[in-house]
């Protein structure tokens, strides 16, 4: 295959662009979708202070290096979310990458500063452990923006996560989630903005994107997901992709363009009824927040 | 040719040469669930592997629902 912009060798094809491109013109295209995603959303101003939520997995750092690229003044900010040689190797893959580039990343310890980890959680509330770890998430990442100076919170969910989310709030037609799925999230009081700068650009591309700029990311799973229902809608929209390319990017982008305002309503009801936890003063509908409640059963409240 | 798989960390051999496509075929691997690295550079699905390549097939699929 030839590089659609130069006719050199490509060193990948995108099946949904109908194109193959060569390294160079690769990581332009990179670059160009994420600078038209944020363009079409406006999810970012040029002088915003970005916080990146760094994994060490290969679309956080990806978009870490795509928003420096694109000349952002972006930090990252890893989690240590105790899930043991899993969370080890992604540390290292953060920091090395922080450190090679010259870039700030910031560090939260889930042990050492909130008393409680990932799995302890899990044992302690008979759930999943990704609730836990996405509760965990949402709440230290937008308290650590507004804490440290941030505007915005920006996420690698990309093209296959928002795929496979919808795929599964729409199998359980969960309106309220289907109304707060939006690449950018405005802020609130109590909330920073949030963005998914990468939702124009596949798993695959941020993968290859990662292996041509020499990223070195944390390619194993971690042993949580396993067999998690996330991974099953991904395998059978990528079944469908394979059969029919711009299978996923039609299902996003058809239903951003042409049904989530019908959906918007259900979340706005749930924001409205917000108000202080008493015990770290984070927005809630109840008296002591969703994270608050999730620590003490932990064993770190 | 050696075949490194991951998540498990894996090798096969397969004989070649052969295609990208034919050798995704062939291990049953969905082209759009990989990349194919064949010695340091990316391939595309119609490159030809010879017999004495060293190819990784890489998973891109991440799991967390967060
Ligand atoms: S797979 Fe689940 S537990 Fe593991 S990092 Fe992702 S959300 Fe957290
Ligand atoms: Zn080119
Ligand atoms: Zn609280």
């Amino acid at each position: 295959m030839k590089c659609r912009v130069c006719r050199g060798p490509a060193v990948i094809d995108i099946r949904r662009h109908n194109a193959a491109f060569c390294d160079q013109h690769f990581l332009h295209h990179c670059r160009e979708q994420v600078r038209r995603a944020v363009k079409d959303h406006q999810m970012l101003l040029e002088d915003d202070r970005v916080l990146v939520a760094v994994s060490g997995g290969k679309d956080s750092l990806a978009l870490w290096d795509l928003l420096v690229e694109l000349g952002y003044d972006a930090d990252g900010l890893y989690l240590g979310l105790g899930i043991g040689d899993y969370s080890d190797r992604s540390t290292d893959a953060a920091r090395a990458y922080a450190a090679e580039r010259g870039h700030k990343l910031h560090e939260v310890d889930l042990a050492a500063d909130y008393g409680y980890d990932i799995p302890s959680a899990a044992a302690a509330t008979h759930r999943a452990p990704c609730g836990a770890c996405g509760l965990s998430k949402r709440h230290l990442f937008n308290t650590v923006a507004i804490e440290r100076g941030y505007d915005v919170v920006a996420t690698g969910h990309n093209l296959d996560d928002e795929a496979a989310v919808l795929l599964g709030n729409v199998m359980r037609w969960e309106t309220g989630y289907l109304g707060r799925q939006q690449p950018v999230l405005p802020d609130a009081p109590g909330f920073v903005r949030k963005v998914k700068p990468l939702i124009r650009l596949g798993e695959r591309e941020m993968a290859a994107y990662c292996v041509l700029r020499g990223i070195d990311y944390i390619v194993e799973e971690c042993p949580m997901a396993e067999g998690n229902r996330h991974l099953g809608y991904k395998e059978v929209l990528n079944a469908l992709e394979d059969r029919s390319p711009g299978t996923k990017s039609a299902f996003v982008f058809g239903f951003l363009d042409r049904v989530h305002e019908r959906f918007a309503g259900d979340a706005g009801a749930e924001r409205a009824e917000l108000g202080e936890c008493s015990v770290c003063g984070s927005p809630t509908t109840g008296d002591v927040c969703a994270f608050c409640r999730l620590r003490e059963r932990a064993g770190g409240g | 040719m050696r075949v490194l798989l991951r998540n498990p960390r894996r090798e096969v051999e397969v004989p070649g040469p052969l295609t990208v496509a034919a050798l995704l075929a062939r291990l049953d691997l969905n082209p759009e669930s990989v990349l194919v690295i064949c010695g340091d550079t990316l391939v595309t699905r119609d490159a030809r592997l010879a017999d004495r390549d060293t190819v990784e097939i890489r998973p891109v699929m991440s799991g967390g629902a967060a």
